[in-house]
């Protein structure tokens, strides 16, 4: 069953639309994130599916239910803010019965219903004390909290964890993933963070301008992102897109980096019979930065030796775990993720080895991945 | 050698001198002018308080008379009895007014800047303005009272101002006219900065509109209570044009209020220690609410900076 489905869902503002015609199908027990640019519509739509923003157009279905008209309290979900939203005023045990204080729920359910929230969540010793007097890690744990008591049909966290340091957001991004196998809830995710999207999501909705660019599971938005916008956000470092011409020899296409240059580089694609059609055009090829690494790397799972190219080596950036390297293919700036050991001497050449299996090629005008 | 080393010093505190002199002149100056006035002034009186001046300013001591004189008059007990129920009743229903008010903008309302205007316009109005426009109004043969019976219900009686139990009540009336705007104001500025994902998550609660407020807006503004109330009560306890242009402490002595006290003292009665004397209660009587409000601040100024 639909968890929720948002049918040709539209927002504006007096002239400017936020969001255009969204659909999106999510299934029972799915961690759906929605990703984008500050600016896309994500949290519009998050507000909307809550009920506390009206959509222009379109219907939202909760439950198999529409909902248009239903009142935030009445839609049989759970909200996790930004902010965490807890009311000041009020113990941690108080902020998560409120909403069952408002519904009349009996007061020996409502302690019954604290007690296992907080031993799962194990913020059992917080319960007395008042927000202000509480870490933001443990905040956002009583946010949470207030959100699981209510075991809703529907989560929506909106950035809950952009305001805790690097290390917090870390942990709780694993404990936040746990709770969903654990539990098998339906959670709508808000976040401008792709790492948080990667790891997290069984299904991605990726943003931008008030469209759904893609809706998949993160492994195919990874691979085969459906345009060049989805190929740039996702990725840390992005994917490498480049200006190429398509051509083909007695093996097959090729795609040529530079072609005509004295450092042209060719290469033979695999399995990629829909780029036919394109042969003797101009393409944009799109490579991962890990299909770039030192000359001597076996790529794992590779049949043969890979493709092995000199480049000029324009700077080298160590992060520790890796070196990212930025290098030139053909003339076009690429990046390049080598073992943490190798550091080319910027301003000289070094051999590369390119994965070519992993190739993307998207059409220069409609940006669209040719498949 | 020396003479240019110590030129070389004296330069540069010199053009240090001219260049923050107009900081000097327009902070430093007026401030230290208005302290001294302040302190001077507080200190002379309290020195006059323990003096037997009458008309003029003399030196000698009386230890605590002019005190037991003022505190066991009639007219300094009235004064004090009515200044508690001007009080409290003009602080609780200003910040009644001035919050429903507050709350009544908020929801979002068109016209608002021009009603926000409107309410907070009586604060632009000087005291002696409000005491003689609501003298008007509220007496018998003049305002509303003639309004009424004009209209033909002759029975109509609305005559506070000359009603001994019930004048005070006029200068409640007026003084919340005057400054009910200002609490509107500052709770205002308070329901705005409330977290608008505060809201968010309450109705998702399914908070209905008054639990909302009780529960979760209102606990915020507390703060905001506590200054205004501070602010109100000082206004109060330092009442005087407002009930000198209404009432004059009438009728007889009804509206007798410490300031309009001191005054009667020092410029009709010329008893200079006795006026000084009650003069000095007053300030110790708005020390008592200051203080308190002053040592809160500081509390919670540190409380901020540990967590």
């Amino acid at each position: 069953m639909a968890a929720l489905s948002i049918r040709a869902l539209s927002k504006r503002y007096a002239n400017l639309e936020v969001l255009k015609g969204i659909d999106l199908d999510i299934e029972s027990g799915e961690f759906t994130v929605l990703v984008g640019p500050s600016g896309c519509g994500k949290s519009t739509l998050l507000n909307i599916v809550a009920g506390l923003d009206r959509p222009s157009a379109g219907t939202v279905e909760i439950g198999g239910r529409v909902v248009n008209d239903v009142p935030p309290k009445d839609r049989d979900i759970a909200m996790v803010f930004q902010s965490y939203a807890l009311y000041p005023s009020m113990t941690v045990r108080q902020n998560i019965t409120f909403g069952m204080e408002c519904r009349h729920v009996p007061k020996a359910e409502q302690e019954k219903a604290v007690a296992n929230v907080a031993k799962l969540l194990q913020i059992e010793p917080l319960l007395g004390r008042k927000p202000s007097q509480l870490s933001g890690g443990q905040r956002q744990r009583v946010a949470m909290g207030r959100a699981l008591v209510r075991d809703p049909l529907l989560f929506l966290f909106d950035e809950p964890l952009s305001n805790l340091d690097a290390k917090l957001r870390v942990e709780m991004r694993m404990e936040i993933k746990r709770l969903h196998q654990r539990i098998g809830a339906t959670i709508v995710y808000v976040t401008h963070d792709q790492i948080e999207a990667m790891t997290m999501a069984t299904r991605i909705a990726v943003m931008h301008r008030g469209v759904v660019q893609q809706f998949a599971d993160p492994d195919t938005v990874y691979r085969y992102p459906a345009n060049l916008f989805v190929a740039r956000f996702m990725g840390s470092p992005p994917m490498n897109t480049m200006r190429a011409r398509l051509q083909a020899d007695g093996s097959g296409p090729v795609v040529v980096i530079g072609a005509g240059r004295p450092d042209e580089v060719r290469l033979h694609l695999q399995d990629y019979d829909a780029a036919t059609s394109y042969v003797g055009r101009e393409v944009v090829l799109g490579i991962r930065p890990e299909c770039i690494a030192e000359g001597d790397r076996a790529f794992s799972g590779a049949s043969g030796p890979p493709v092995v190219v000199t480049a000029p080596v324009e700077m080298v950036e160590p992060t520790g775990a890796e070196t990212i390297v930025l290098l030139r293919l053909g003339g076009e700036p690429a990046q390049a993720r080598v073992s943490p050991d190798v550091r080319p001497a910027p301003g000289t050449s070094a051999p590369f080895a390119l994965d070519t299996r992993r190739l993307c090629l998207f059409d220069p005008e409609t940006e669209r991945l040719i498949a | 050698m020396t003479i240019a080393a110590s030129t070389g010093r004296g330069r540069p505190a010199t053009s240090e001198v001219v260049r923050r002199l107009p900081e000097i002149l327009t902070i430093w100056v007026p401030l230290l002018l208005s302290a001294a006035h302040l302190i001077a002034f507080s200190l002379w009186t309290i020195w006059i308080s323990f003096t037997p001046s009458t008309l003029v300013p003399v030196a000698g001591w009386v230890g605590l008379r002019n005190y037991s004189a003022v505190a066991a008059s009639r007219n300094w007990q009235i004064a004090l009895d009515n200044l508690l129920l001007f009080g409290s009743a003009f602080v609780l229903l200003s910040l009644a007014t001035g919050l429903i008010l507050a709350i009544l903008l908020d929801q979002r309302i068109r016209g608002e800047n021009l009603l926000r205007s409107i309410f907070l316009y009586p604060l632009a109005v000087s005291f002696v303005v409000t005491g003689t426009v609501w003298s008007w109004l509220l007496n018998p043969g003049l305002g509303i009272q003639k309004l009424v019976h004009d209209l033909g219900w002759t029975a109509f009686r609305f005559d506070w101002l000359i009603d001994r139990d019930m004048a005070i009540w006029t200068i409640v009336i007026a003084a919340i006219w005057q400054s009910s705007g200002f609490a509107m104001a500052l709770f205002l500025a308070g329901l705005r900065s409330v977290d608008a994902d505060l809201i968010k998550a309450a109705q998702i609660d399914g908070a209905g509109a008054i639990r909302m407020y009780r529960r979760v807006i209102l606990p915020t503004l507390w703060p905001i209570t506590i200054t205004v109330i501070v602010i109100q009560l000082q206004f109060a306890i330092s009442t005087f044009d407002l009930v000198r242009a209404l009432t004059n402490g009438g009728p007889g002595i009804a509206t007798q209020l410490p300031a309009l006290v001191v005054y009667d003292l020092m410029f009709q009665r010329s008893l200079l220690g006795r006026g000084a004397a009650a003069a000095v209660l007053m300030l110790l009587i708005l020390l008592a609410v200051l203080l308190p409000y002053a040592a809160w601040r500081y509390i919670q100024r540190r409380r901020a900076i540990h967590a």
